[in-house]
């Protein structure tokens, strides 16, 4: 780890003037570089930033915390009935709020199921969002792939047992948000705030950003751009929605496979719509677009379930070392529809 | 019997006290202490005292040698290889020995020496500097500029069986050794990277084989293993003029005191070996280590002392490792189940040292008239291996222990019953029952017998461990005028307890409470204690520490007898008095007796004496007991055929350790064992990059390890096997209990989903493909 100075912003558009480059960018600079030096990045929590600090692949000349800004760790009914989550908010926070748990279970579900008490008690939801890929080459400063501005993909002939299925011919990261995939499939927004005080809101699922569009970035912040929320949008009560993951270990571990399904039933309990999103499937949060066709006006049971679970994993594009994901996601999503139809 | 005049003839319980315990006779020297009663009649000795650095450990209080801060302490930095293979045309150093906060700058790989001109793996040291900082020796290192030739490598075991696979050495440099954890082969021939065969046989296989109903055949697989321990590899080296001082986390103060001594030239005298708290070993810190030697050098170099702590990378890359292993095993059998023929053929690697070593187990467990066994250690560029709880044998019940249930399964004989037929060991047979009862073993169904995805089964599977005994292993007990009691050894408390354990040890004798004892080890200045490796700690330490204590008990009733008028054979020790044993309302308190004393302080130091009934085995300091240690381990899982995922519900441990002294600390003992086995399992795996050579989950988030969520529930039973064989007749557990979990709980899969696992880790994706639910990649 390099040395650099330490700051504390105090508002949203002081924080944002200082955040020069996002992390993105000074990765992607020359290996040896990293940022060395002259960039000023934020932190949240600090769990993702600190390990690339530590791995020396990022050495930013400044560190501004955003601790100290008011309110961004505030959690927001609005009048709506949407919930406006601060992006300073903790996992452990989100996991603990009833609202959350009542309305947006599958949220719940990803939050409390993510990493370990510990991390989630310092990562923050605007952090979880916002961190970098867990592809082991990537992690190592040995290894300059593509993603970091590198000629080469090390993953695709290599180890690439908890990569992509889908998407992964260039870069096959998989997202590492679980949160992403429950907040993507309830159609949840990010708002971002620039240093002139101008506010965007984004789509989740627009704001990621897929390796042919940019390699070497998984989203669409901006330098000088802060997440300040994410907006949980207001539900109407037929909605049921359910997430699953399974990690190799339940204990302080990734997901193998992630799934969240969001459905919305009618009276008779046909399916009105479906949105479906795989975790750890692809390099964004995944929309199985074919298995929510499969379930659209349809009953849902055990074969429709089975079915739309098939259809889910259609264009899968396995790896050498990670079919096994297939079976995995067949058995998490049908799984997860079952869960969501029955759950009130 | 005839005794002589340096021996008497005594009385010792002996057998199982679930059994029922008879008497041996045993002939001991005269100055031996009594025969110890049975556990029943002790105060101290065999119950469950909690151990007295339990609070400091909690509390953060504790002191580790990464605490260790001396004045003027410089800080070391290793700059590492990064290719896997590759020759050392030139270093640099010249910008690092500029900057200003470094001391010292040594080459480890020097270009104009053949020998270390090479680097054989991604990670090893080239070269380290000693600056006042930590960052600055960061900073330091990384002015070091290498000039090297890529040299061809290989990272895989199959691929460098290969004739064509690159050499990872050329014919003489090779090392010698394996993982076994006994003394290795030598003169075997190398071939390519293949160090073999050695050989053992017994009988003749062939005619075994020929003479069986039925024959099982399986080729199974387990990964490298990392130790992972909690608390880093850490040293403070201090060179002086008037010697040499080095704190340091390890297994064997007295022997890393011999190596420095050696490497560096000094007489014993002038080295001193320090260890205060230490959180685990597992075989990694049994010696020096590469780390050690530089630290040393550094500070010899810079004129102060130097403090090197390896980073998890360097703790996973290059602290030693269990090596992976390919094992071909045939078992022949006759109808009824008894064994006419097993033959083993193994290859295993670690990296660039030591390989399989696996065969003692399927040498040694059952009966079996017939035996062959070939195995072989393969080198690749990757980092050395060395011993790692419960070497050879871990690995080895692996396959055995499943190649017998699927035997069983062949047979139609339950695996306990063909246990009760083809295994000798009075021991595991109490064991077996213990545990069959304690998991419900008669509610074990057939494979597949649940209706929906997740599927339940019942496994079991033993452990054989030698009673390893370190001859040279001495205690010391003092007794001040005060009262108080000190008993010191430089035997270390590498997290097992043994510091709790000597003090019951001396207490006991005393008649005093455990807590009321100073323990004070983990320092060469004491009387030269055994290594924490081979499971011998208990086994070595604590006779000495009975007798010594005995013999200056003998002083003080000595002087006590003068007063109570009474002959000094009268008297006994028993809560905190010094007593009249056909009298005990007349006496003394412990301290009374105490004050009389002549001097501030009587001691007495004792070595341990050979076991009563005689050693199987001696080699050097190290001996074998007789009687090896058993074990038993039944496993409850639950398979989910639809993700892969093999959850271990429940385990039932049954330990044999000889005469247990503190079974709480044993039940410790044993669960990690049961961790460690469940890990190794079901996660853990070095992966190494077969196209860079480096292993990519360097580190303890992609490096998988069991943690709360996977920990099942654990049983452990304790045997109580007594065999009058020393003052405390205890032997070891920290080894024996990790052998047996891993195939117990790939039985127990088997029995679940009716599949037979024979790779590890056994994963998701390993199940799944096992259960034929992997399409096929067209
Ligand atoms: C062993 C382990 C297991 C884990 N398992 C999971 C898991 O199962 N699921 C999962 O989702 N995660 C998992 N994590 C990851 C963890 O949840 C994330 O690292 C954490 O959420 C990051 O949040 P943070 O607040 O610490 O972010 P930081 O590290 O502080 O920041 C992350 C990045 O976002 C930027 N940033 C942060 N906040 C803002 C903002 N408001 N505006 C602009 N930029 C910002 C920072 O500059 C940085 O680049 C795991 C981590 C570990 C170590
Ligand atoms: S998958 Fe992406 S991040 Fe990983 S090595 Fe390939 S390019 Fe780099």
């Amino acid at each position: 780890m390099n040395h650099f100075a330490w700051a504390s912003a105090r508002t949203i558009s002081e924080a944002a003037v200082a955040a020069s480059t996002t992390v993105a960018d000074a990765m992607t600079a020359s290996p040896d570089a990293a940022g060395r030096g002259t960039t000023s990045i934020v932190k949240a929590g600090g769990i993702d930033l600190l390990d690339l600090l530590k791995e020396n692949l990022l050495a930013p000349g400044t560190v501004v915390s955003l601790k100290e800004i008011p309110g961004l760790d505030a959690i927001v009914e609005e009048n709506s009935g949407g919930l406006r989550i601060g992006s300073m908010v903790t996992l452990a926070k989100l996991g603990d709020h009833p609202v959350v748990q009542q309305r947006y279970p599958a949220v719940f579900d990803a939050v409390r199921n993510s990493a370990s008490p510990q991390i989630r008690n310092v990562a923050t939801l605007g952090g979880n969002l916002l961190q970098r890929p867990r592809c082991w080459y990537f992690r190592a400063a040995e290894h300059h792939c593509l993603r970091k501005g590198g000629g080469h993909c090390f993953a695709i002939s290599g180890e690439n047992q908890y990569h992509a299925i889908f998407d992964n011919r260039s870069c096959a990261i998989v997202h590492p948000s679980t949160a992403a995939t429950a907040l993507v499939a309830i159609g949840a927004t990010v708002e971002l705030t620039n240093a002139e005080g101008a506010v965007r809101r984004v789509l989740l699922e627009d704001f990621f950003v897929p390796p042919d569009k940019d390699i070497q970035r998984e989203n669409d912040l901006e330098p000088q751009e802060i997440l300040t929320a994410i907006l949980l949008p207001p539900l109407s009560a037929s909605l049921r929605m359910a997430h699953l993951k399974q990690g190799e270990k339940d204990s302080f571990d990734w997901p193998l496979a992630d799934v969240a399904v969001v459905l919305d039933l009618d009276q008779e309990g046909g399916c009105k719509r479906a949105v479906i999103v795989l975790g750890a499937a692809a390099p964004v949060p995944y929309r199985a677009k074919a298995a929510e066709a499969a379930l659209a006006g349809r009953r849902i049971d055990e074969n429709v379930a089975k079915e739309a679970a098939n259809a889910a994993l259609h264009g899968a594009t396995p790896l050498t070392k990670n079919a096994y994901k297939l079976p995995l996601f067949e058995t998490l999503v049908r799984r997860a529809i079952l869960k969501a139809a029955v759950r009130p | 019997m005839a005794t002589d005049r340096t021996t008497r003839t005594e009385r010792f319980p002996s057998g199982i006290a679930s059994v029922g315990l008879g008497e041996v006779e045993r002939q001991v020297a005269l100055d031996e202490p009594p025969p110890l009663p049975p556990n029943a009649a002790l105060a101290v000795i065999g119950k469950s005292i909690p151990r007295h650095n339990g609070r400091a450990k909690v509390t953060g209080a504790t002191h580790f040698t990464v605490d260790v801060i001396l004045p003027g302490m410089l800080h070391g930095r290793i700059l590492r290889a990064s290719l896997p293979h590759a020759k050392i045309r030139a270093i640099d150093i010249s910008a690092a020995t500029r900057h200003p906060g470094v001391r010292a700058v040594v080459l480890i790989a020097r270009p104009d020496d053949p020998t270390t001109a090479v680097v054989r793996y991604s990670g090893a040291p080239i070269a380290a500097v000693a600056a006042v900082s930590m960052a600055a020796a960061e900073e330091a290192v990384h002015l070091i500029r290498v000039d090297c030739e890529p040299l061809p490598f290989v990272v895989d075991m199959d691929k460098a069986r290969k004739q064509t696979a690159p050499l990872v050495y050329d014919g003489a440099s090779a090392p010698t050794g394996n993982a076994s954890g006994f003394p290795a082969p030598t003169g075997l021939p190398l071939n390519g990277n293949v160090r073999g065969p050695a050989t053992d046989t017994r009988g003749n296989a062939a005619q075994g084989f020929a003479q069986a109903d039925i024959v099982v055949e399986g080729e199974y697989r387990t990964e490298v293993q990392t130790h992972c321990c909690l608390e880093p590899h850490a040293i403070v080296a201090d060179w002086r003029a008037d010697g040499l001082t080095v704190h340091v986390s390890t297994q064997f103060t007295a022997g890393v005191r011999h190596e420095l001594a050696q490497a560096f030239g000094l007489p014993l005298s002038r080295v001193r070996v320090i260890v205060d708290g230490m959180g685990g070993g597992f075989g990694s810190k049994s010696s020096l280590g590469n780390y050690g030697r530089i630290a040393v050098t550094l500070s010899r170099q810079a004129q102060a002392p130097v403090r090197i702590v390896l980073d998890r990378q360097e703790e996973q890359i290059d602290s030693g490792n269990r090596p992976g292993t390919w094992q071909r095993l045939r078992v022949g059998a006759r109808r009824d189940g008894s064994l006419t023929a097993i033959s083993l053929v193994s290859y295993g690697t670690a990296g660039v040292a030591l390989g399989a070593g696996v065969g003692n187990f399927a040498q040694a467990l059952y009966t079996c008239p017939n035996f062959e066994s070939a195995q072989h250690d393969v080198f690749i560029n990757a980092g050395p291996g060395c011993s790692m709880r419960g070497p050879g044998n871990t690995p080895g019940a692996w396959g055995l222990e499943q190649a017998i249930d699927e035997l069983a399964e062949r047979l139609s004989i339950d695996p306990l019953a063909l246990r009760d037929r083809i295994d000798p060991s009075l021991v595991r047979r109490e064991e077996r029952r213990i545990g069959a009862e304690l998991i419900g073993w008669k509610r074990r169904h057939a494979p597949g017998a649940d209706l929906g995805p997740v599927k339940h089964g019942l496994g079991v599977a033993q452990s054989l461990w030698g009673a390893n005994v370190q001859i040279n292993s001495a205690c010391e007990v003092r007794v001040m005028r005060d009262g108080s009691v000190e008993v010191l050894s430089s035997v270390q408390d590498i997290g097992t307890g043994i510091g709790t354990v000597l003090a019951q040890v001396v207490a006991e004798v005393l008649g005093l409470r455990p807590e009321a004892i100073t323990v004070r080890i983990g320092d060469t200045e004491f009387p030269a204690g055994p290594p924490s490796y081979g499971s011998r700690t208990t086994a070595s330490i604590t006779p000495p520490a009975r007798t010594a204590a005995w013999r200056v008990l003998q002083s003080l009733f000595r002087d006590a007898a003068l007063v109570l008028n009474v002959a000094p054979s009268d008297l006994i020790a028993r809560d905190g008095r010094i007593l009249i044993r056909d009298d005990p309302s007349r006496g003394m308190s412990f301290g009374e007796a105490a004050a009389r004393l002549r001097t501030d302080r009587i001691s007495a130091v004792a070595a341990r004496s050979d076991d009563y009934g005689g050693f199987r085995q001696r080699m050097g300091d190290a001996a074998l007991a007789q009687q090896d240690l058993g074990g038993v381990q039944f496993a409850a899982v639950a398979v989910d055929t639809e993700t892969g995922i093999v959850r271990v519900e429940r385990v039932v441990a049954v330990q044999d350790c000889g005469r247990p002294m503190n079974p709480l600390q044993i039940e410790s003992q044993v669960q990690g064992g049961v961790l460690m086995g469940l890990s190794y399992a079901l996660f853990e795996n070095r992966i190494l990059d077969q196209y860079t050579g480096r292993m990519v989950n360097p580190n303890l988030e992609q490096y998988k390890l069991a943690g709360p969520r996977e920990t099942p529930e654990i049983d452990v039973v304790v045997l109580e096997n007594y065999q009058g064989n020393s003052a405390t007749d205890a032997y070891g557990v920290a080894e024996p209990s990790n052998i047996a979990t891993a195939p117990a709980i790939a039985n127990a899969v088997f029995n679940a989903i009716g599949v037979r696992l024979r790779t590890l880790p056994m994963t998701p994706a390993v199940v799944l493909a096992a259960l034929g639910k992997i399409p096929s990649r067209s």
